[in-house]
């Protein structure tokens, strides 16, 4: 459910991954007539529709941004509040990129140090969850009491907001950068119990009778049978957890103030710099859509097809 | 030599379920000895029970009435010296066809033997069913005949007292199935195993078995006949078609089975 919940926005914002994973075959074929040919016959028919598949896959992305600049520029005109149009966010853009590290106090930073400030905090608040998160998911999976236990508290839990858990963090740690921590331990822990543990529940029943029937120790149990079975639930849970705690990190920063990508967006808002501000929305996209990609990637990795036959 | 036609005792074995709509009685009165170096076929119609009773032997359920013995001991979990060959393999998807064999090896000798001697019977093992060159590749890179093959492998490797095979080739096709068969009895034939095996395959039953068990239908399924087959080994598909022993072996099962205890669609649905 919860997986569900979390996957349709995410796949549909990753058309070029999915586009190029489903057309690997078509990789080759398409530098096929680079290569020489041995029957001409046979390539020539062959060659208009690799260009057609080629620019079903190059035409609707490059649509899509052309749409997207064309309503932006539309908006930027029409504006009375000096909205900045496409040609002058690329132009201020040039300029914060082409140094992204320079340092001028701890309120006047490059974006690229705001970036690595943010990715700092999720890896620290999404590690320890994950520390946690995974073995409490085994657990919970494992036994049935620990389900009972803890399944009404997740369920009460789990639905508020993680920004919601700032202010205890804050009194708690008593300073911003833990306490935006915690919001993201907080907010990432969730979807890595809940996945661990169905994936467990989920292992296949003939899996656990060829453990019975060869008597495997507790800890070949888990090494050769539960672990590997798990692992694919496992890194969707970790996948939808990287994917909250970088929504989350923005506007916990936001709050929190410090240096980070939420804290530059509040910081160009206060300046009144609204191309900085877009010019943070795309940052953070592209970053986003970079992990969520690489874990995809992870997982698909560690995932054994034909289970069942 | 007494103990040896006892080896596997089953006493007035019942078995209950409990499901939504109440308890549901599977088996009802099950007696049956299995003498040791036997193949013993359980046939029946779907959802007769022939599984629930291997699984009993098995031990990966205990009866709610009787007792079960293998080698005068009471039946009471699963255990290597039982080894079961699934109907749907049962491979790990993440090992290869090496490490899925070798995983049953080192659980059964590791105590008693070292890393170059369980590497050997694991490729022992894998020999004997002619899949040697297959070692290393995992069960999603090979057939569903080659996987049933790793099964057996598996099974036998743990030199287990009994072999149990829940239909073992019912997902193959019918020629890979028929290769198999030969294959199960040469193997059987050269380690001399005790065999119970589950089919609904009439011919697999008298080309396999020194006796063939017929289930009556669920529920609370019996033994309804005993069925000896008479037939000298080593067995030749080809020239037991049309042996009258073999011919009367078949006629009396399909007899049992479509006349006698016809009413199956009710029960399997």
């Amino acid at each position: 459910m919860v997986s569900a919940v979390f996957h349709s926005p995410m796949d549909a914002s990753l058309p070029l991954p999915r586009a190029g994973e489903g057309r690997g075959e078509g990789v080759p074929r398409a530098e096929a007539p680079s290569q020489p040919a041995p029957v001409a016959r046979e390539q020539k028919p062959r060659t208009p529709i690799d260009l057609r598949a080629f620019w079903m896959r190059v035409l609707p992305p490059l649509a899509g941004f052309g749409l997207l600049v064309l309503i932006w520029e539309l908006i930027a005109m029409k504006s009375t509040t000096g909205f900045p149009s496409p040609l002058v966010t690329w132009q201020q853009a040039l300029t914060v990129f082409s140094d992204p590290f320079y340092s001028k106090g701890p309120n006047d930073q490059g974006v690229g140090w705001n970036v690595l400030s943010s990715l700092q905090r999720v890896a620290m608040g999404f590690g320890l969850a994950a520390a946690v998160g995974i073995p409490a998911g085994f657990a919970i999976g494992r036994f049935e009491f620990l389900a009972r236990m803890f399944n009404p508290l997740i369920g009460l839990l789990r639905p508020v907001s993680p920004l919601a858990w700032l202010p205890i963090g804050l009194l708690v740690f008593k300073g911003a950068n833990p306490a935006a921590i915690w919001t993201i331990f907080i907010c990432s822990i969730w979807p890595m119990v809940i996945n661990t543990a169905v994936g467990v529940q989920r292992v296949p029943s003939d899996y656990m009778n060829v453990a019975k029937v060869l008597n495997l120790s507790e800890w070949k149990i888990f090494t050769k049978i539960l672990f590997p079975a798990v692992l694919p639930y496992m890194l969707t849970g970790v996948r939808l957890a990287v994917g909250t705690a970088w929504l989350v990190i923005v506007a916990a920063e936001m709050l929190t103030g410090g240096v980070g990508i939420g804290f530059w967006v509040w910081d160009e808002w206060n300046n009144l710099n609204v191309a900085n501000i877009i010019i943070a929305i795309f940052v953070i996209g592209i970053v986003g859509l970079v992990l969520e990609f690489a874990l995809i990637k992870l997982a698909t990795a560690f995932t054994f097809e034909e289970v069942k036959s | 030599m007494n103990d040896d036609s006892k080896y596997i005792e089953i006493h007035g074995v019942e078995q209950r379920f409990k499901t939504t709509k109440g308890s549901f009685l599977a088996l009802q009165g099950v007696n049956l000895n299995v003498a040791k170096g036997e193949f013993v076929t359980l046939i029946g119609h779907s959802g007769c029970g022939k599984s629930t009773l291997l699984n009993l032997i098995a031990g990966l359920t205990t009866p709610t009435e009787g007792v079960l013995l293998c080698a005068n001991r009471e039946i009471k979990g699963p255990g290597p010296e039982r080894a079961v060959v699934f109907q749907n393999h049962s491979l790990l998807p993440w090992l290869t066809c090496f490490e899925n064999v070798y995983l049953a090896v080192e659980r059964v000798f590791a105590a008693t033997e070292n890393k170059t001697q369980l590497r050997a019977r694991t490729d022992a093992a894998l020999a004997l069913v002619g899949l040697t060159p297959a070692a290393q590749k995992r069960p999603g890179e090979i057939s569903g005949g080659m996987k049933q093959r790793v099964g057996i492998a598996r099974a036998l490797s743990m030199e287990p007292k009994v072999l149990l095979m829940d239909e073992p080739f019912g997902a193959l096709d019918a020629l890979t199935r028929a290769k198999l068969q030969d294959e199960l009895l040469a193997i059987v034939q050269k380690t001399q195993s005790t065999v119970v095996m589950v089919t609904h395959d009439v011919d697999e039953a008298v080309l396999l078995s020194d006796r063939i068990v017929m289930l009556t239908n669920g529920p609370a399924a019996t033994i309804g006949e005993v069925l000896k087959v008479d037939i000298a080994r080593p067995r030749n598909r080809v020239e037991l078609a049309e042996d009258p022993v073999y011919v009367h072996a078949r006629k009396a099962v399909i007899d049992f089975l479509y006349t006698r205890q016809a009413h199956v669609e009710k029960v399997a649905a």
